[in-house]
């Protein structure tokens, strides 16, 4: 994949960094360069994720924290310029607390911490994060986590449906989420956020491929 | 300066369901307390902080309030202020 490098951003807390670092290089034979969330400097690279876990120990609200970390203020303009940002999980939580993606997620319905797989319906194909050209309408991906309602007012849950921004909606809403909301995209579709972890679905040892494409297209223009 | 002490309430608007408290709810019920119509779980956030007057320190929690301590697409906020 030439020079092309992934920055995989690592909080204090973040702990799918690595995995998600296995799998962008282990599987896809893609560059990866950790940045810790101190560092503002984005110039070498060509694509972000922001990682699971807890950041900041998910204190005063899941991705609070982070969103005031030297990185995220300096994620603005990588977002700008058109670069393509992940956000997987917890990095999903920090994208929609530091105002990229809008809504909000929050407590699990049932309170439960949810680690399943679960069936995931691609219902845009904005930004090209899932593959939804060749028929399989339907991918498989794990998920964990205790905040990942989705919730937002109905005016945004409108603009999400009109403009095709929601990008994947539970099949069996597990968690209460807002319209079986399970990942969403920015307007320019550069930006993705979802709750499931495609970086856990990148191997048919580890039960699965679904996850492979969503990380193979950080690649795209 | 003048020093102020200040409660911050945070809590989830109204249409936000909020299973943390539904579930105290339940528990409450259990304990046998009777009467209960409605439990919600928010949060307390005291500052002590210093300003030039009031005005200067309302400035500075108001800006807290929305860009930090609370979510204002899930939560409302409200504060008292209390001059040392």
């Amino acid at each position: 994949m030439g020079n092309f490098t992934v920055g995989v951003v690592v909080f204090p807390g973040s702990n799918c960094d690595r995995d998600v670092s296995w799998a962008l290089e282990g599987c896809l034979d893609l560059r990866t360069k950790y940045l810790w969330h101190e560092s503002s400097d984005l110039s070498d690279v060509d694509a972000i994720v922001l990682p699971g876990g807890f950041s900041y120990g998910d204190y005063l609200r899941c991705g609070a924290i982070a969103r005031f970390s030297p990185l995220i203020n300096a994620l603005d303009e990588f977002v700008k310029s058109g670069k393509r940002v992940l956000g997987i999980c917890n990095g999903f939580q920090i994208l929609t607390e530091s105002g990229f993606l809008p809504g909000a997620l929050v407590a699990n319905k049932n309170l439960n911490f949810i680690c399943d797989d679960v069936e995931l319906d691609i219902v845009s194909s904005k930004g090209g994060w899932f593959n939804n050209e060749d028929e399989k309408q339907t991918i498989k991906l794990p998920i964990a986590h205790g905040e990942g309602r989705y919730h937002c007012d109905s005016d945004t849950l409108k603009k999400l449906v009109d403009n095709e921004l929601i990008a994947l909606r539970y099949k069996n809403n597990p968690n209460g989420s807002l319209f079986d909301i399970a990942g969403i995209t920015n307007e320019k579709g550069n930006v993705l956020g979802l709750m499931p972890h495609p970086e856990r679905a990148c191997d048919k040892t580890i039960g699965g491929t679904d996850g492979l494409f969503t990380l193979k297209s950080l690649i795209l223009k | 300066m003048d020093e102020f002490a200040v409660k911050v309430f945070v809590r989830l608007r109204p249409s936000v369901l909020d299973p943390a408290g539904e579930a105290t709810k339940s528990a409450s019920i259990k304990l046998g307390a009777e009467g209960i119509k409605s439990l919600r779980i928010g949060k307390m956030i005291e500052v002590k902080i210093e300003g030039n007057g009031e005005n200067e320190v309302r400035e500075k929690i108001d800006l807290l309030c929305d860009r930090l301590f609370a979510n204002t697409v899930i939560e409302d906020y409200e504060y008292s202020l209390e001059k040392l």
